[in-house]
């Protein structure tokens, strides 16, 4: 399968995925060979269901929300550039980058793109505001649901909202914007909260 | 003042000495010397019986019973000594922050030593080993294990264990091999010593050492990475220290030609045997714990009694299967912490923390000073210019290359290197101390004739470390901006955010495919959750696991704990009659339904720094506390004022507390009383304008709601204000708090809504026609009303405007 796969993938990509997120060679063959392999319908794109397929996803509270975080607006389908694309965010910082020529466009896993990421993941409607409900409904997930008898009332889950969104809202429109977001969490270590270590 | 009180304690302590000296001297015939023979501190007489032995003319009215109390007072009379020492050093505040505590305690030891030998008595008191690894040493480590920040540590497991393992190996060998190269070069002059006793003096030196490293690093926050590294390592190398003082101990005793391949093999099969069967034995005993601590909701009083004798036990246990004592200790510290603290009740919650730290604290005095006493006995003492110091010379600068070759290769497989800085403090931070001592005299002199010289070594070793690599580790550690502990608390949105970036990292790491650190840490979690917690904890404790909700709970708590602490500061919690939106309805809400929630709240290696306040409330309010958020949802729905000006002054906001500060004396936040203050007013002064510039009748209409009920909705006034339900005022209906010009307009707006003029006055007063539009409330809770209502005119009559 492996030959089989990389045979597939032409070195110009490589080269041009490899300049747009920053993967190494290696690694884009890897997770190139995983692609495949979760496209059952073996047509080099992966639709949602493909993704629901993978077990642990499913008990994952997010698990719905980050799918979606792989289809671009409106489509159904993503291919293996828009796979990576996404899986670039979570590529840790390494050092040499840091310093890179700032009239350079931002690389995919910079810290305002990860942020921007995981705003995404609760401004479902893209109104670039993290809306009270909103913030409810990624709170009602994350709740423990595994274990029976425990049941916080949508009403204590609501007050938890309003005081983060109390915390985090300073121009009073009761939701949080990308810019309060990103200020709320500015003590946050991010790069290294939102990496995740890539195998060659 | 300071100087006086310093004198004259260091006075008492003398003279405590002389006594017990000639106490001793009459009794005593011939001085005992350091004894390596199991002993308690100090002599240890059986007396049969009364030790005068002379006939008894008459009845003795008062007898002087010296030899019958003798053992116990005597160490009665040591701990109060290290107590005292300790109160000493602590007394002037400059000092201490310059030197650490340790380095002056080993200080006062050397006083001490040499009160005693100067009055003539030999060392009767030393540190002997059995007092050192049985009696004084477990409470440190069962502490350590404890209040170990769990995920923290297991994070950062592998580098530990390879700092802890192959460190440790890396020093012993270098350190025993350089040293015996040198003797062989002649640098030690004529010692009869061999390869193989270098080697053990070289794996007994090698281990840095839990009690010196924490009672350094308490001075200095380093950040918590730093800080776990160093900390873990101290606390897993005693694993290897064990086998390899073992090894080499046996193999001294075999002598050098029987040790073979297969001995070798031996050695290394023991290590794997003794630190996993220490770890498991801990773990075991963990579970012990945590299964016993779910059936003792009966015996609460002695709960606690339990945590410290299954401690104890799994620590003698390691012991008596020659496996590594130290690390079941740990373990069993680490894996109990957080289901006994749940499942056990609030109040034996604290007990265990203040109890550890309090036996903790007193044997780490009381191993400093011992240490400083050990060192005044000539008897010991052989100076062998070249052994010392380059046995200095080794361990600095083998520590130093260890850790950055270690550094070297971890840093390629960590998400987030280790910098440069961080791996210089880390070396700089390898303390050696008691374990090094205790090992040491526990050698036997036959087989090693130079046993004196390497306690003499290890003992200036200790001191070189704990004294000077102490003092200077401050300056180094600000001199070298070290990054520092973060000192701020998480905001709620971090929280969330953190729980939002795990479950992230877990789904993105299942996409694509690789079994990365947080997927495992998700299995485990969920294993946990599901047979774990289902073994071992309280059903009742079970339900209340849910980190959100823990959140949510400890939110509420601190707000009215901050309400209640102003309100009794006012005098009375009256000034809450006056707020618009006082919604007292905290203990409707959690008393009735989560009565037996444990507030500690562990989840997610938040530290054990928050203080169980339910306890607190249940004995100062009753009933009364605050549902802030409540209410400034109604406000913001109904007011027009800017309510984020309002909402920036929660109290909950802008709180210093030392996460992760791994302390030996503090065990409660650091609250800042004039901040709280600060907030307090700004809040209240707020509240009265927004009360003063409401234009509708914002009259706090409250009901008094003397029964639990089973939903409090906020119940909506007419004109959108909610409502307050407070008791019958226990805090003193007389108290005119409010009337800041505020209960006119209010009462007049009153007026209009509530015929009931009389009921007007005080602000704060339920007014029962008004219960008649409450939407929300069923029949049955107005029925409820009324007839406590009734209540309320004799007590409004009472009152004397």
């Amino acid at each position: 399968m492996g030959s089989r796969a990389s045979s597939l993938l032409r070195e110009e990509e490589i080269e041009e995925i490899k300049k747009e997120t920053g993967f190494s060679h290696s690694q884009i063959t890897r997770l190139y060979s995983r692609f495949t392999s979760l496209d059952k319908g073996e047509n080099g794109t992966l639709g949602r269901e493909d993704f629901q397929r993978i077990p642990e996803l499913a008990i994952n509270p997010l698990g719905d929300r980050i799918i979606n975080a792989f289809f671009p607006e409106g489509e159904d389908q993503v291919n293996f550039r828009g796979f990576m694309r996404t899986l670039a965010h979570f590529r840790p910082i390494e050092d040499n980058e840091k310093n890179k020529d700032p009239t350079a466009s931002e690389p995919l896993n910079s810290r305002i793109n990860k942020l921007l990421f995981a705003f995404q993941l609760y401004d479902l409607d893209r109104d670039d505001k993290i809306s009270r409900d909103e913030l409810l409904q990624v709170l009602r997930m994350m709740v423990l649901r595994m274990m029976v008898g425990v049941n916080i009332s949508d009403e204590q889950l609501g007050s938890i909202a309003d005081r983060t969104i109390q915390e985090a809202d300073q121009n009073g429109d009761n939701s949080i914007s990308f810019n309060e977001f990103i200020k709320v969490l500015e003590k946050v270590d991010v790069e290294q909260k939102m990496s995740i270590r890539f195998l060659h | 003042m300071a100087c006086r009180t310093c004198l004259w304690l260091l006075g008492t302590a003398f003279f405590t000495c002389t006594v017990r000296l000639v106490v001793e001297g009459t009794e005593v015939g011939a001085p005992q010397g350091s004894h390596p023979e199991p002993g308690v501190v100090g002599s240890n007489h059986s007396q049969a019986g009364g030790g005068h032995g002379s006939s008894i003319s008459g009845i003795q009215i008062v007898t002087f019973k010296w030899h019958h109390v003798e053992a116990p007072y005597l160490i009665a009379l040591w701990i109060l000594v290290a107590g005292v020492s300790k109160m000493v050093v602590e007394l002037n505040h400059s000092l201490t922050s310059v030197i650490p505590e340790s380095a002056l305690l080993i200080l006062i030891g050397w006083i001490l030593g040499g009160i005693i030998y100067g009055a003539g008595k030999m060392q009767t008191f030393t540190l002997t080993p059995t007092v050192f690894f049985f009696y004084l040493l477990p409470q440190v480590i069962l502490d350590a294990g404890y209040f170990m920040p769990n995920k923290l540590f297991f994070s950062n497991m592998g580098a530990i264990l390879v700092y802890a393992v192959i460190g440790t190996c890396w020093n012993a060998a270098t350190v025993g091999l350089g040293l015996w190269g040198c003797w062989l070069g002649g640098a030690m002059g004529d010692i009869d010593i061999g390869l193989l006793q270098f080697l053990l003096f070289g794996s007994l030196i090698a281990a840095v050492d839990p009690v010196a490293v924490i009672a350094v690093f308490e001075e200095v926050h380093v950040n918590e990475v730093l800080f776990i590294m160093v900390f873990g390592e101290s606390l897993l190398n005693d694993g290897v220290t064990v086998v390899l003082f073992n090894v080499f101990d046996a193999f001294v005793s075999l002598g050098g030609a029987e040790i073979d391949a297969v001995e070798i093999i031996k050695g290394i099969i023991s290590f794997f045997v003794v630190a996993f069967g220490g770890s498991l034995v801990g773990i075991i005993f963990a579970l012990l714990i945590s299964l016993l601590t779910r059936c003792t909701k009966n015996i609460q009083i002695i709960e606690p009694g339990f945590i410290f004798i299954l401690g104890y036990l799994s620590y003698l246990t390691a012991e008596m299967l020659s496996l590594s004592a130290i690390l079941s200790i740990v373990f069993c510290g680490i894996c109990c912490q957080k289901y006994i603290n749940a499942n056990m009740d609030e109040c034996s919650v604290t007990t265990v923390r203040y109890v550890m730290k309090v036996f903790a604290n007193g044997s780490e005095t009381i191993i400093f000073v011992f240490l400083g006493i050990s060192a005044i006995d000539p008897a010991i003492w052989v100076w062998n210019t070249g052994f010392i110091l380059l046995t200095l010379l080794f361990i600095f600068v083998f520590r130093f290359i260890g850790v950055f070759l270690l550094t070297w290769i971890l840093n390629k497989y960590r998400l987030v290197p280790l910098e440069f800085i961080d791996q210089v403090v880390m070396s700089y931070g390898g303390l050696r101390g008691a374990v090094a001592y205790g090992l040491v005299a526990m050698l036997d002199e036959n087989k090693f004739k130079e046993k004196n010289l390497m306690v003499s070594t290890t003992l200036i070793v200790v001191y070189f470390t704990v004294m000077l690599q102490g003092i200077t580790m401050k300056p180094l550690v600000t001199w070298l901006k070290v990054k520092r502990a973060a000192v701020t608390e998480l905001t709620l949105a971090e929280k969330i955010q953190n729980r939002t970036f795990d479950h992230m990292l877990v789904a993105i790491e299942d996409i694509s495919g690789q079994i990365g650190h947080n997927y495992m840490r998700d299995k485990w979690h969920n294993f946990e959750e599901r047979w774990l917690c289902w073994l071992l904890m309280k059903p009742s404790a079970r339900k209340s696991r849910d980190y959100i909700f823990n959140i949510f709970h400890q939110l509420n708590l601190k707000d009215a704990m901050s309400y209640v602490k102003e309100g009794e500061r006012r005098g009375s919690l009256a000034f809450v009659r006056n707020e618009t939106k006082a919604d007292v309805d905290f203990n409707k809400k959690f008393r009735a339904s989560f009565s037996e929630i444990m507030p500690d709240i562990m989840a997610d290696n938040m530290g054990p720094d928050h203080v169980p306040l339910s306890s607190i409330l249940q004995d100062i309010v009753p009933s009364v506390c605050l549902d802030m958020h409540e209410q400034d949802l109604e406000m913001r729905e109904s007011e027009d004022f800017n309510a984020h000006h309002l909402l920036q002054q929660h109290l909950y906001r802008g709180r210093k507390q030392h996460r992760h500060r791994y302390s030996r004396s503090h065990l409660e936040t650091n609250k800042d009383e004039n901040e709280v203050q600060e907030i307090f007013q700004r809040t209240m002064r707020s509240r009265l304008e927004s009360f003063k510039s409401a234009k509708m009748g914002v009259a706090p209409a409250k009901k008094i709601q003397t029964k639990h009920q089973k939903k409090d909705k906020p119940q909506k006034m007419p004109n959108g204000n909610s409502t307050d339900k407070s008791k019958n005022h226990p805090y003193g209906d007389k108290d005119l708090e409010f009337s800041e010009g505020d209960c006119g307009s209010g009462g007049e707006a009153a007026g209009d809504l509530f015929p009931m003029r009389a009921y007007g006055v005080e602000a704060g007063i339920v007014n029962p026609a008004f219960m008649a539009e409450m939407d929300p409330m069923d029949n049955m809770q107005q029925m409820q009303q009324i007839p406590h209502v009734a209540l309320l005119p004799q007590t409004l009559n009472s009152f004397d405007p």
